[in-house]
């Protein structure tokens, strides 16, 4: 029992090590896959070479950054079998034929196109290239599409029936389960995520350049870019995220009083805790800062509105509230800079100081990997929050779990660890190498550099001090 | 037709398609340490890095359409091969990481060199291990895998294991016959005159085996109207062998590689004729296992719009980066 209560933890440690690696590579290239096609459009409207060498210079960080998803995506398309089995054989009927749409409708079409993307820029037209940048953005939406949406199930079934032998089949339509009550906010609320983590990276490295003074025309364009879309899209998202908030507490209220810390229910208005320290063994948020009746005038629109608390859960039906009152408050703390800096960045336009306020660049900068943060953060109180269910209110996680001995579990995840800090970490040395070049005019491609043309590359050099003989 | 039965074939198609095409991926990741440093290793890397990438998808189509249509397999086969599949995914994160970091990292350009042959050997070798795991037979406890973690390992997975990854290093050097051309034309032709028959007798080994697994595989091959199949199979197999043969020593450039998909293709005929209708060989048939008809139904009509697209524009692709991909690149 007590082998089995440990292969479940350890299970759920890989789970979580993997997906929230995994996560922060797409988060990054759905949105960056979105700027390219943005920035190879302008540079095919326009003739400016400014957009070209941007393209270039990003397109070669998207290589490394999309190739790091890819592989770490596959490792998750497996585990659902290997260490959930019993998820999958009793969801398979439902969560499967979305995740085959994905593989169908999305992941081919990034990889059909993506050798074309990186390495056919002379090899077929320029209108061709386009769109196959293009093709990849939308395969990366239409991959978040449809994997949204079977978390989305996971967290809000709908449409669903149980078989006889005791399966979650569909129960009618199709459409029920796809759009079940949580995924339109879930999925607008994270592919914003994503779209303001790229501006967030963008930005951070146009301010590290401009506080270098690398002032070109292509670090003044990204950072001017940046700014815009965390002025225009930071509000946007902390709207959605209100609304997707809303939509939780109507359908997994639970998962909202641990994200309030609300043990005790408050019937005539409940205080909105800033801070404090959660003491689930004693149900009480210990030395609360709050805001009374803040959460109700949130939550309910209503000074005086009645809050249900934890205490109306049964016990073993509530969600651990420490890590999610935790999670939830970094993700908001770092939404909230995130539209302080698009603000400030308004405020530098007006006053024409834009590309020479060097506080606004230095914020800048530090706020770089904070779309990465805000995004895992956002992702543990969604999932954490879930739990103690893997189907919400319908299969608990503790009755999915594949039948592994603890001792293999711990090695796979020993494993695991040691190669994704390994790997994932020489490539975010890879990444943050090319980001301290400034992008300039006559920015190599992707191509030069795999699939070389005479005379650019330095290789031939290294290639000798490798013990080349020719 | 049953629709059960279309989507055994789909997923059918897509192992075969995942196998035939990452295969000579691995195989050229295989052979990597035997290609000269600079030059040579740049080419056998670039005659793959557009494609490698849309041929890996064919892996998660499996695995992702395998949970969908027959989500009992799923279940039952991934936890059965847990060492074998971690094994793999873990190879395959090294190899598909080192296309783009070998490039980046000139200083550490041997290890991400390493790890892409490390990377293939091991993610080729795991898969061999899981075909030998499944053909022999793993133990099943109501809708659940109910044996050890090490049942997989026997002599004859480890010996499917060693057949596959000379399988596979065939295909990529077969595959660098017909993409290059200098120095590396003429290694990849001088390994696979030795790959060629070592393919041979390592197929042979496992076919002949095989029959011996379970009574079912016996059955097949030797009982009417199988017996007729177990006489044809060596007769059309040796033909392809020769042509490959040929092909090897003397042909034009592409025909080694297609005469390897073809002893590829009746290798997995012959695997199709031992194990029909079961999805897991000898324990579960595929409408033991299957999804529910609306399940099927809804994927079946994505699935038949969307693959022909898949294939066309993955055949565009492939046509794009034709030709011989040259010591500059393709030209």
């Amino acid at each position: 029992m007590a082998d089995a209560e440990t292969a479940l933890i350890l299970a759920r440690i890989q789970f979580a090590f993997t997906v929230s690696f995994h996560f922060i590579f797409p988060a990054f290239s759905i949105g960056l896959a979105s700027y390219l096609a943005v920035l190879e459009g302008l540079w095919l409207k326009t003739g400016q070479d400014k957009y070209l060498n941007l393209f270039k210079y990003w397109l070669k960080i998207f290589a490394i950054a999309f190739a790091m998803g890819v592989v770490s995506g596959i490792v998750m398309s497996y585990q659902f079998g290997t260490n959930w089995s019993v998820f999958s054989d009793r969801a398979g009927p439902v969560i499967g034929p979305l995740m085959a749409y994905e593989v169908l409708t999305a992941f081919f079409l990034e990889a059909g196109f993506l050798g074309v993307m990186l390495f056919g820029m002379n090899k077929v037209g320029k209108g061709l290239h386009f769109t196959a940048t293009l093709m990849v953005a939308i395969g990366t939406f239409i991959s978040a599409f449809w994997i949204l949406s079977a978390n989305s199930w996971m967290q809000t079934p709908t449409g669903w029936a149980i078989n006889e032998v005791g399966q979650f089949v569909p129960a009618g339509s199709w459409l029920d389960i796809i759009f079940n009550p949580s995924f339109p906010y879930r999925l607008v609320h994270t592919v914003i995520a994503a779209y303001l983590t790229t501006a967030l990276v963008v930005g951070g490295v146009g301010a590290w350049h401009l506080l270098r003074r690398h002032d070109t025309p292509e670090v003044r364009t990204m950072f001017s870019m940046a700014m815009w879309m965390l002025a225009l899209v930071a509000p946007v998202q902390i709207f959605v995220g209100d609304l997707h908030g809303l939509n939780t507490l109507e359908h997994q209220p639970a998962k909202v009083m641990a994200m309030e810390g609300h043990y005790q229910s408050h019937p005539d208005g409940a205080p909105l805790i800033l801070f404090g320290i959660p003491d689930s063994a004693n149900q009480r948020v210990r030395a609360a800062i709050e805001i009374p009746k803040a959460s109700s005038l949130i939550l309910k629109h209503d000074l005086n509105a009645p809050l249900a608390g934890l205490d109306t859960i049964a016990p073993e039906d509530r969600p651990p509230v420490g890590i999610v009152f935790w999670s939830f408050r970094i993700m908001v703390g770092l939404g909230m800079l995130m539209l302080g800096l698009g603000l400030l960045s308004v405020l530098a336009r007006m006053r024409r100081k834009l590309y020479e306020w060097s506080l606004l660049h230095r914020f800048a900068l530090v706020m770089g990997p904070a779309g990465f943060v805000a995004v895992i953060a956002g992702w543990v109180t969604t999932e954490v929050g879930r739990q103690p269910w893997v189907v919400y209110g319908l299969l608990r996680t503790r009755d999915a779990v594949a039948p592994i001995d603890a001792p293999a579990v711990a090695t796979s995840l020993i494993i695991f660890v040691i190669v994704y800090f390994l790997v994932f970490g020489a490539g975010t040395l890879y990444i943050l190498k090319l980001m301290g070049h400034a992008p300039q005019a006559g920015e190599p491609p992707v191509a030069e550099i795999p699939i070389r043309t005479a005379g650019i590359t330095p290789a031939p050099a290294i290639d000798r001090g490798e013990g080349e003989t020719r | 037709m049953d629709i059960t039965v279309i989507w055994a074939i789909i997923i059918a198609i897509a192992v075969a398609m995942y196998v035939l095409m990452d295969g000579f991926d691995l195989g050229i990741g295989i052979l990597f340490p035997g290609f000269k440093v600079g030059k040579e290793r740049d080419q056998a890397m670039n005659a793959i890095a557009p494609v490698w990438d849309g041929n890996e998808t064919w892996l998660v189509l499996g695995g992702g359409g395998l949970m969908a249509a027959f989500p009992l397999a799923y279940a039952i086969v991934l936890p059965a091969l847990y060492a074998p599949l971690i094994a793999m995914l873990l190879g395959l994160v090294f190899r598909g990481v080192a296309f783009e970091f070998r490039w980046r990292d000139p200083g550490h350009r041997k290890y991400w060199d390493a790890a892409f042959c490390l990377g293939s050997l091991v993610a080729t070798f795991a898969q061999g291990i899981t075909l030998g795991a499944l053909l022999q037979g793993i133990t099943i406890e109501g809708r659940a895998y109910a044996g050890g973690w090490w049942e997989w390992l026997s002599g004859f997975s480890l010996l499917t294991g060693l057949a596959l990854v000379i399988a596979y290093a065939l295909l990529g050097a077969t595959w660098l016959i017909w993409k290059t051309e200098g120095a590396i034309h003429a290694d990849a032709r001088r390994y696979a005159t030795w790959l060629l028959p070592a393919f041979l007798l390592v197929v042979g080994a496992v076919s002949l085996a095989t029959p011996f697994l379970e009574a079912q595989y016996h059955q097949r091959w030797f009982q009417w109207p199988g017996l007729l199949v177990t006489m044809l199979m060596p007769v059309l197999f040796g033909g392809v062998a020769l042509t490959a043969w040929e092909g090897i020593r003397r042909g034009k450039d592409w025909l080694p590689f297609v005469a390897a998909l073809g002893l590829f293709a009746l290798t997995m005929v012959g695997l199709g004729i031992s194990i029909w209708p079961d999805v897991i060989p000898g324990r579960v048939t595929i409408w033991e296992a299957a999804a529910p008809y609306s399940s099927q139904i809804f994927m079946l009509v994505g699935a038949l719009v969307l693959v022909p697209v898949i294939l066309a524009y993955t055949g565009w692709a492939y046509w794009v980066f034709r030709g011989k991909v040259g010591e500059e690149g393709y030209h």
